[in-house]
């Protein structure tokens, strides 16, 4: 594990070491990613220029939905963002060249980049946060605290299984990576807003079967200490890294599932 | 005990193709159409066969990248895609066309991180790497990025990249392909020097039959995921031989013509062909024999292609080979 953490950290290095090599082509993209991704943001506070309220929450409270989603997928991009290149690396036999190698698949991929350009999204997601907090006037307890603490890491975690389960798509079908996206970045897009907005299906499907519900509502709705506009039990607000826990070993073995799959069809 | 085995070793891809707006087609292709073969440690094994015969898709099978539809593999006594991981670390892959190292990195650095990747003890790594560094004269270019290196120098560094880890068996796809003469020739006496000093198994395909012709003593012929030849090239030349052909180009249109030791094989106005066996005589003796007999404006030695050596192989009678 260590040695493994160890060789993570040697890669990563060179990665970024690559990267300062154009230092100002690095400073332009990560302020322009920072901008672009904030223009997200905008249109919800264009939104709210004309309503008052969305399904009974406020355009602060909103904004906490919006910065705890941002941030989590931002450092889910960061560390797992090169999986959009998956398809053409088993296409063009990258992909076969990690399984000569003496070290898993997923860990080489997640090995594999490091671009530092994303900070920019990151730190668009902190900024926002920051500014629901301060507009807020949230009663901080220590629990509340620890929440957003926890909630940051176990939602990038929730993302991260998300995006690596969906993926696997190419492996039966190359060009699979449009599908799997409706799941990564859209994730990311509905996580952003309160589930009861959506339709009573679309909730279920955010809840049971891909879990976006615990990536910032449930979260927030603890820290806001506001009640459950759907009612649901209480419990589930406590369940984000256990549900963390669940998607990571069910994107796991799917990942297994896979490229055991690819190593009997042959690409 | 041998170090590469195969037993009666099949692969299946299923194809599906596009016969209408939805309608698809799924047919079978037998990529590896039962192949059993055997490799001593130590030797070097030329594989070899035309494009699309199944060459890729065995050393796949070998290395552990694809699962065989049906047989048995072992190297180094490991099921390759059952035992992956372990495999890697005994094996050196290099696949000409394609890139391991690090693009933009310098290329010390590529294997620096190869040597954290196979877990390399440092004192090791680093008297591999002043071995490689000396024989295959990286120390120009060892500080250059990946990126601006000819494909000469990174087919050198792709080399030393695959041997850092001392594997005792080398897998290596067209690893000369797009080299010059002087660059194929320092591969070549490379990979004899690491057959012969670390006992490296080489097992290689490629489309030079120079190549094969100077290191190994046995080849494999596979066509349509048969194999079609097993033997040593001495008997496979005996019996096939290997022509090749002068083309000469002469300033006057004439008669084919007369030459000790080969013969004219096509003329078309002023160019002739001719075939002759380079143990019998050499391009040289030849043209001066065509320069006594005709004024000479150019030449040019063409190398007999594997393609024709299969070709020749099937049109033999049935029973010959095998």
């Amino acid at each position: 594990m260590g040695e493994t953490l160890a060789l993570y950290g040697h890669l990563i290095a060179a990665r970024i070491r690559g990267q300062l090599q154009y230092r100002s082509s690095l400073v332009i993209e990560t302020v322009g990613l920072c901008v672009v991704s904030f223009l997200d943001f905008v249109v919800i506070l264009v939104l709210f220029a004309n309503v008052q309220r969305l399904a009974d929450w406020t355009q602060p409270e909103i904004a906490l939905l919006y910065g705890i989603a941002t941030l989590a997928f931002a450092l889910t991009d960061l560390v797992v963002g090169q999986l959009d290149w998956l398809s053409s690396w088993v296409r063009d036999g990258t992909f076969d060249q990690m399984l000569l190698r003496p070290r898993g698949t997923l860990f080489q991929i997640v090995s594999s980049d490091f671009q530092l350009r994303r900070f920019g999204k990151i730190a668009q997601g902190i900024a926002v946060l920051v500014y629901a907090i301060a507009a807020l006037n949230i009663d901080w307890t220590p629990a509340r605290a620890l929440m957003l603490l926890v909630t940051i890491p176990a939602s990038a975690v929730i993302f991260i299984s998300i995006w690596v389960f969906t993926i696997c798509i190419v492996f039966w079908a190359v060009d699979g990576r449009e599908a799997a996206n409706a799941f990564s970045y859209g994730g990311q897009f509905l996580a952003q807003f309160p589930m009861n907005i959506y339709d009573r299906w679309l909730r279920r499907f955010l809840g049971y079967v891909v879990p976006i519900a615990f990536i910032a509502y449930f979260p927030a709705l603890f820290i806001l200490g506001k009640p459950d506009p759907l009612g649901l039990p209480e419990i589930l607000q406590f369940a984000g890294p256990a549900i963390a826990v669940i998607a990571a070993l069910a994107a796991g073995w799917m990942w297994r599932f896979a490229v055991r799959h690819y190593q009997s069809a042959g690409g | 005990m041998p170090i590469i085995e195969l037993e009666d070793v099949r692969k299946d891809f299923t194809v599906t193709r596009k016969t209408g707006r939805l309608r698809r087609e799924r047919s079978v292709v037998h990529a590896v159409d039962g192949i059993s073969f055997a490799i001593e440690r130590g030797t070097i094994v030329g594989y070899i066969g035309p494009n699309g015969a199944g060459k890729s898709t065995t050393v796949k099978m070998l290395t552990g990248i694809l699962v065989p539809s049906a047989g048995r593999i072992e190297v180094c006594g490991l099921v390759p895609t059952e035992q992956r991981i372990p495999l890697a670390r005994r094996i050196g892959v290099m696949f000409g066309q394609r890139i391991q190292l690090w693009w933009d990195l310098p290329l010390v650095e590529s294997f620096a991180l190869f040597r954290h990747i196979y877990g390399v003890e440092a004192d090791r790594y680093q008297e591999n790497l002043r071995t490689f560094r000396e024989l295959l004269e990286l120390d120009p270019f060892l500080q250059t990025p990946v990126r601006q290196l000819s494909l000469g120098q990174r087919v050198r560094g792709e080399l030393t990249a695959a041997m850092l880890h001392d594997p005792e068996v080398l897998f290596l796809d067209e690893p000369t392909i797009g080299l010059d003469v002087v660059a194929k020739q320092r591969v070549r006496e490379f990979l004899l020097r690491a057959n012969r000093e670390r006992g490296v198994t080489v097992l290689l395909t490629t489309h030079d039959l120079a190549d094969i012709e100077r290191l190994s003593s046995r080849i494999l012929i596979i066509d349509h995921g048969r194999l079609i030849y097993d033997g040593d090239i001495g008997a496979l030349k005996a019996r096939y031989g290997t022509e090749r052909v002068l083309v000469v180009d002469l300033e006057e249109s004439g008669p084919p013509l007369r030459l000790d030791d080969a013969r004219v094989v096509r003329v078309e106005g002023p160019r002739q062909w001719i075939a002759f066996e380079r143990e019998r005589t050499s391009a040289a003796k030849l043209t001066a024999q065509v320069a006594a007999q005709a004024a000479l404006r150019d030449l040019t030695v063409e190398e007999p292609e594997i393609e024709d050596v299969v070709r020749r192989i099937y049109g033999s009678p049935p029973g010959a080979v095998r």
